[in-house]
């Protein structure tokens, strides 16, 4: 694979490799996250921000001293421990100096150590080979694109919450699930302009 | 204490994990679109569910309790590494074709779960009854959205044609919508027939 430019994949992970709408990474607090437009976007503001942060992180641990030392088989398990412990930090350093943005953000930081999404972007940082500042613009990109996704079906929902008269077993997540279908189909139309593996 | 076949059962149907509490689709759904894959995904699912509940539980008294998600992820990731190595060295084509979601199993909600909801309180095996009736019923979700994915994607079952050769393939049921589609009017259809029958009842 040749060089990509990192501004190429960061649009590529937003539109055309959404990570949510094409990876299924990221369902299970995006279905109960989607809910209100505000949870919806606290969310997807702390995984933009954890994600870039940590495909980033992991991309360094993982070229500088797991591939050295010949450790590649453990890096689920290193993986998993930086991003619980970059959230653990990043919990106590916004509680601390930032308290107004903890009262955002506080609730969904814990809840993102178990996001697929966020594991899921550092593994496929691994197979495709992206080097410091690819791994920035794809991990940036797939939470921008995550939050995205996760904002368009919360407003969507809210409306339909309103509006719509639901048949009573559809309700929930039956709909988002179809709903999150018909938008991922729309995305589609995204995906002869660029093409990146 | 439940008798274990009444756990095991409870995983299996009654509160089955994907279609009654919407966990851990993350990682799965994605291999649906093949049937071959959705097995071998499954096969490592229920084994990291089982073993991992099972240590969980043995580990339940010494583990303190701050540090339990700690030690319950790192337990999860080192049966999950067993997975990802075995399926390599068996089955290297289709862990070329499930690329990073064998890693993914981690951080699928139901194993941590079931783990912090089921594990941590009870004796060994039922753990392990548990975890067993929790992923066989989460597998049998996946293997029906398989079987609705493949025929109607590829027009083939485990790689045999079962549709006639004229059938023009419906490509979004490969593609992501597909699965979406699919385990929404799955839920759609199951909610349904509770609500149906809970309204009889009572």
């Amino acid at each position: 694979m040749g060089p990509i430019n990192p501004m190429t994949l960061f649009f590529a992970a937003i539109f055309t490799n959404n990570i949510l709408l094409t990876n299924f990474l990221g369902l299970c607090p995006f279905l109960s996250m989607s809910r209100y437009k505000k949870s919806a976007l606290g969310m997807g503001a702390a995984v933009v921000f954890v994600m870039a942060s940590t495909t980033a992180l992991n991309n360094l641990v993982y070229y500088k001293v797991l591939v050295p030392l010949g450790l590649e088989h453990f890096r689920f398990i290193v993986f998993i421990v930086v991003i619980a412990a970059f959230v653990q930090l990043v919990e106590m350093t916004v509680e601390r100096f930032f308290s107004p943005l903890y009262y955002v953000l506080g609730i969904f930081l814990p809840l993102i150590t178990v996001n697929c999404a966020i594991f899921g972007a550092s593994l496929f940082m691994v197979i495709r080979k992206y080097d410091f500042v690819q791994s920035l613009a794809y991990g940036a990109g797939s939470g921008i694109g995550w939050m995205l996704a996760i904002i368009v079906i919360s407003a969507i929902r809210e409306k339909l919450e309103k509006t719509a008269k639901l048949p009573r077993g559809l309700e929930g997540p039956a709909i988002t699930l179809i709903i999150t279908g018909l938008l991922s189909l729309a995305f589609l139309a995204f995906s002869g302009m660029i093409r990146v593996q | 204490m439940q008798p274990k076949k009444q756990i095991f059962l409870t995983g299996l149907w009654k509160d089955n994990p994907v279609l009654r509490q919407i966990l851990g689709i993350c990682s799965t759904l994605a291999v649906t679109n093949l049937m071959i894959n959705t097995l071998v995904m499954d096969a490592g699912l229920i084994f990291t569910v089982c073993m991992s509940s099972l240590t969980v539980s043995l580990l339940r008294n010494v583990t303190p309790v701050r540090i339990r998600m700690m030690v319950q992820t790192l337990i999860i990731a080192s049966y999950v590494i067993i997975v990802d190595i075995m399926i390599k060295a068996y089955l290297p084509d289709i862990s070329e074709a499930l690329g990073p979601y064998v890693a993914l199993i981690i951080t699928n909600c139901i194993i941590m779960g079931r783990c912090e909801a089921f594990a941590r309180h009870n004796p060994p095996l039922s753990s392990f009854f548990d975890g067993l009736g929790m992923s066989l019923g989460y597998s049998l979700v996946l293997i029906a959205i398989a079987f609705v994915r493949e025929p109607l994607g590829f027009g083939t079952l485990l790689g045999f044609r079962v549709l006639p050769e004229g059938f023009v393939h419906w490509t979004v049921m490969i593609m992501a919508p597909g699965a979406f589609f699919t385990l929404g009017i799955m839920v759609w259809i199951l909610e349904h027939f509770r609500l149906q029958s809970g309204e009889e009842k009572g």
